[in-house]
């Protein structure tokens, strides 16, 4: 795993305005990037072959409401051949729930992002196909908000 | 000749599901057929979702554990195990080598099992009846194993933060022995039934193709993966609970189609015979739960006779745990593929955030990719090959 302190110092240096902050917990990196330049460091991620990051392990949308900005979309990057982790982050504020969609750089992504969308209505632009995955279709809520009742509020529309 | 002329084709659109008995549960797949082909295929879900990641935001932490059996229910301990390691790498706690052998042992029994039902349902669904009736056979004997562990034939939540529930009961170690010893008899009586035969060959050989390229761009893992050729396991790449202690095989396919996916989970179950039959000669004695009164409850003898422990437990059981702030990502390799828990902790008893990395959530996104352009017949075939589980794909 020390292989990829370097790599990360490496990032820190190619991209110096993408990068707002790097977390190291238990053996974990975490790189929180700026919305901006979201899909030139992970064309970089993927292409670069010292990095290698082939598989998209999972990514997923997190409320911490009361904190601004107060959503973020999670990304776990994942090498099969260096058979190293990444945490990339990156920060959405209420009024702009807008992020680019990654599924030109995995296309696994697809699900994900509609399930992200669907539970926290988060928004992907250039999503192919961007609709509810979980909940029904006439749903209108996104239930993994934090301000939305564990037991619901049935707001189902007619469909 | 005039009457040619005015037949017209027709795509038709489909409903399969979520009420058919091979869809494995309640998946619905909406099917646009030109005649007996599948031009397209768009799985439809969430007739499961229970909202398990919005209900373990109001549980504590170890109130979560009995939830995790339930997502993917024909393989629980290894759901148990996924979740546990993640708190165990928030808390950084270190558990001891007896519990981690016996965490392998109970994961791989249980991947057994799940091929088990994999098989038999699989070939049901195909039409070959006689493999349900005896695979469910060696199923009823790990079942009663996990009943001697955890008391229940299923969602027994016997793993826990920090180690067990309790040590192995008296005769588990035997019979787990006595299977081991006549599992590999069974897998190759499986085997005469099915590896050549001529309809079961027709009926997968070809069917649900998919690349390794495409299977990696997809997110596929486990033995979908594998059956495409890539060599990748997570209990060989980044070991977890002392994988790397044991020796054993990743079996792969080469042409990516059902067949291989079969052989490849028939040559896993003996694999994790194998495993299983290391962790017996290797078990060592000792402690199966981590120091840490903080977090693993005292024994129930102190309990009943000891007034501080009592209190202490107390404590655990209603009020829980402070996991530090912070948040980590763990994945085990499941009967399935890659299965991960990712956590964010405020500091509470309670987690703040809970993301579950399912396998058959992923994995279904390559069944558009190996059934377009097949026969409708197919469908069923690659829905059983992929090994879905509703319960862990809508959570």
């Amino acid at each position: 795993m020390s292989n990829i302190e370097s790599l990360v110092e490496k990032i820190k240096e190619k991209f110096p305005q993408a990068i707002e902050e790097v977390v190291h917990f238990r053996d974990e990196y975490t790189i929180r990037v700026k919305k901006e330049h979201l899909l030139e460091v992970f064309r970089f991620l993927r292409k670069e072959p010292e990095y290698g990051f082939n598989f998209l392990s999972d990514l997923c949308g997190v409320d911490y409401m009361g904190r601004e900005p107060r959503f973020e979309v999670v990304y776990h990057l994942y090498s099969m051949e260096h058979k190293h982790r990444l945490r990339m982050k990156v920060s959405l504020s209420e009024s702009d729930l807008t992020v680019p969609s990654v599924v030109s750089v995995w296309k696994t992504a697809n699900w994900h992002e509609r399930e992200c969308y669907d539970l926290l209505g988060i928004k992907f632009s250039n999503h192919p196909d961007l609709r509810r995955i979980l909940t029904p279709d006439g749903f209108k809520d996104h239930p993994l908000r934090k301000d939305f009742p564990l037991k619901g509020r049935q707001t189902m529309g007619e469909d | 000749m005039e009457a040619a002329s005015e037949m017209k084709t027709e795509t038709i659109t489909l409903n399969m599901g979520p009420q058919h008995p091979s869809t494995h549960g309640v998946l619905r797949v909406i099917l646009e057929m030109e005649g007996e082909v599948i031009t397209k295929a768009t799985p439809v879900m969430g007739y499961l979702h229970r909202g398990v990641e919005k209900i373990a935001e109001h549980k504590t932490y170890h109130q979560f554990i009995t939830l995790t059996d339930r997502l993917d229910y024909t393989s629980p301990f290894i759901n148990n195990l996924a979740y546990i390691l993640t708190v165990e790498k928030l808390l950084d706690l270190k558990v001891p080598l007896r519990a981690q052998y016996i965490r392998v042992m109970l994961s791989e029994i249980t991947r057994i099992q799940s091929h088990l039902i994999w098989l038999g349902t699989h070939a049901l669904d195909i039409g070959a009846m006689s493999p349900l009736l005896y695979t469910f056979r060696e199923r009823e004997e790990t079942l009663d194993m996990f009943e001697m562990v955890g008391g229940a034939r299923m969602n027994q939540s016997y793993f826990r933060i920090g180690g067990l529930a309790g040590d192995l009961p008296e005769g588990f170690v035997e019979k787990v022995k006595a299977f081991c010893e006549v599992l590999p008899s069974r897998i190759d009586g499986y085997e005469t039934l099915l590896t050549e035969n001529k309809i079961w060959l027709e009926r997968t050989e070809g069917v649900g193709v998919i690349s390794a390229e495409e299977g990696v761009e997809l997110g596929l893992s486990g033995p979908c993966l594998r059956g495409c050729g890539v060599k990748w396991d997570l209990r060989k790449a980044n070991p977890y609970s002392s994988y790397d202690h044991f020796d054993f095989e990743i079996p792969t396919g080469e042409k990516g189609d059902s067949y291989d996916r079969y052989l490849v989970r028939m040559e896993e179950m003996r694999q994790s015979n194998r495993i299983i039959r290391q962790v017996l000669d290797k078990l060592p004695s000792g402690e199966i739960n981590a120091c840490n009164p903080k977090v693993v409850p005292p024994l129930k003898e102190n309990v009943q006779n000891n007034v501080e422990s009592l209190i202490i437990h107390f404590h655990l059981m209603t009020e829980g745990f402070q996991v530090p702030k912070g948040e980590a990502y763990c994945s085990v390799e499941s009967s399935k593929g890659e299965l991960g828990f990712y956590v964010v902790s405020d500091g509470s008893n309670k987690p703040y955030r809970i993301k579950i990395r399912t396998p058959s959530f992923v994995n279904m996104e390559s069944l558009s990719t190996m059934t377009e352009g097949r026969m409708m017949a197919d469908m069923v075939t690659v829905i059983g090959s992929i090994d879905i589980c509703l319960g862990e794909l809508d959570r």
